[in-house]
């Protein structure tokens, strides 16, 4: 059967996939952050999975204002870099899991989920620059992806606790899977970040720490944050961190934190990176 | 769910992109959209005007967009990620546009990123400006 092996999470900042596309990963304002995912990379290179489930929130790429799904899995055999206004980012094309991605939605919709199926789907930085983060450059990603978008834009987005029983139920999903595949779930996007308006700008690292210690330690505590506390605390694009519950919804309770990072800015946002991984 | 909306607007400098905003911006967030194609990019460009004239938005909407007023494009209803490809279009960053919206210039508002960004304290509650 497949199983569920290690849960990452991080934020989705186009200006850091605009840094690695350009070569500036060594440049000063940049150095300290591409540092802190060198650990990561070297975790990735010895536990490479099968197929990353990747929760990402589309930033009116694929969908504009005519279709706004809360939850949408991408089942195509692939999707190419969005144009996002500045031409597409020069990265590979995302290989998709058709079979499994299938068997995900037909699972979390008998589960009473109601997924938007997707077969045609542009991914936007949102999903492009964690696998960059993760994987570096390579010529081609090396594993299968499933993007799972959520509605992060228009509100209201799902709760923190719908997100967290999201992740249960793919956890359930993929281990009625009948094959032997190495699966990870990846939660995107976050940590305090406000783009918009006068307050724009706003960091917030004691309630990033909080939640970066709540959600491996109270998941269940935490998916009760109304979405209002979100915006006041981590800025109006800090919603983005309701994603961070499917993915430990989809580990186990005892999951096991191995690897941490934080820093700011990376542009207008505070960058956060866990790495979690399940008991064997 | 009443209260919902409401519990959002005692939070200062910040517009939750809502139904009302929704209803209010969607030909100006189409028109966004529609710059996501290198043709529409060239055209706008050329002729931004005879461009906006295209979309059904008010004419407020389309003076916001020549006047690059990001602000009140959020007041009439757009949402940052649809007005984010007017900046692409334009060839600035996301850092560029937050710091016109804040009245800060770039040099000021990169500092006080690098700086550690702006703090939550003082800047939660309308109504407790304390906080």
């Amino acid at each position: 059967m497949a199983r569920i092996t290690a849960g990452v999470t991080s934020s989705h900042v186009p200006a850091v996939g605009a840094a690695l596309d350009l070569g500036k990963t060594a440049d000063p304002y940049w150095q300290p952050l591409f540092a802190g995912f060198e650990a990561s990379k070297r975790w990735m290179a010895e536990h490479t999975p099968d197929v990353v489930v990747l929760v990402y929130n589309d930033h009116a790429s694929a969908f504009s204002l005519e279709v706004v799904p809360t939850f949408a899995i991408g089942c195509a055999a692939s999707f190419p870099p969005a144009d996002e206004g500045w031409g597409p980012r020069p990265v590979p094309v995302v290989e998709g899991h058709p079979e499994l991605a299938w068997h995900i939605a037909q699972s979390t919709i008998l589960d009473e989920f109601d997924m938007t199926i997707v077969n045609r789907m542009d991914v936007d930085h949102g999903l492009t620059v964690p696998l960059s983060l993760m994987f570096g450059q390579p010529a081609r990603w090396p594993c299968k992806v499933i993007p799972l978008a959520v509605n992060v834009v228009q509100y209201p987005p799902p709760t923190g606790n719908r997100c967290f029983q999201l992740g249960k139920a793919i956890r359930r999903a993929v281990e009625s899977f009948d094959a032997d595949l190495d699966v990870q779930v990846w939660g995107t996007g976050g940590m305090s970040h406000q783009l918009q308006g006068p307050r724009a700008g706003l960091i917030n690292r004691e309630f990033d720490t909080m939640f970066l210690d709540r959600l491996v330690a109270d998941p269940e505590g935490l998916a009760q944050l109304p979405h209002v506390d979100y915006v006041r605390e981590a800025g109006s694009e800090g919603i983005e961190l309701v994603m961070w519950l499917i993915m430990r919804g989809a580990l186990a309770p005892d999951a096991r934190e191995v690897y941490r990072f934080y820093h700011v800015p990376a542009s207008n946002t505070a960058v956060g990176h866990l790495i979690l991984e399940n008991p064997t | 769910m009443p209260g919902y909306n409401d519990a959002f607007k005692d939070i200062p400098g910040t517009t939750v992109f809502d139904a009302t905003q929704s209803r209010l911006g969607y030909h100006l967030n189409m028109f966004c959209m529609s710059l996501m194609k290198a043709e529409n990019r060239a055209a706008f460009k050329a002729d931004e005007r005879g461009y906006l004239a295209q979309f059904p938005m008010s004419d407020a909407q389309r003076q916001a967009v020549l006047d690059r007023d990001y602000n009140r494009m959020i007041a009439l209803g757009g949402n940052i990620y649809f007005l984010a490809k007017i900046g692409a279009t334009d060839g600035h960053s996301f850092q560029n546009l937050a710091a016109k919206m804040t009245g800060m210039s770039e040099e000021a508002y990169r500092s006080m990123m690098i700086a550690g960004g702006r703090p939550a304290q003082g800047h939660r509650s309308r109504s407790d400006p304390s906080r």
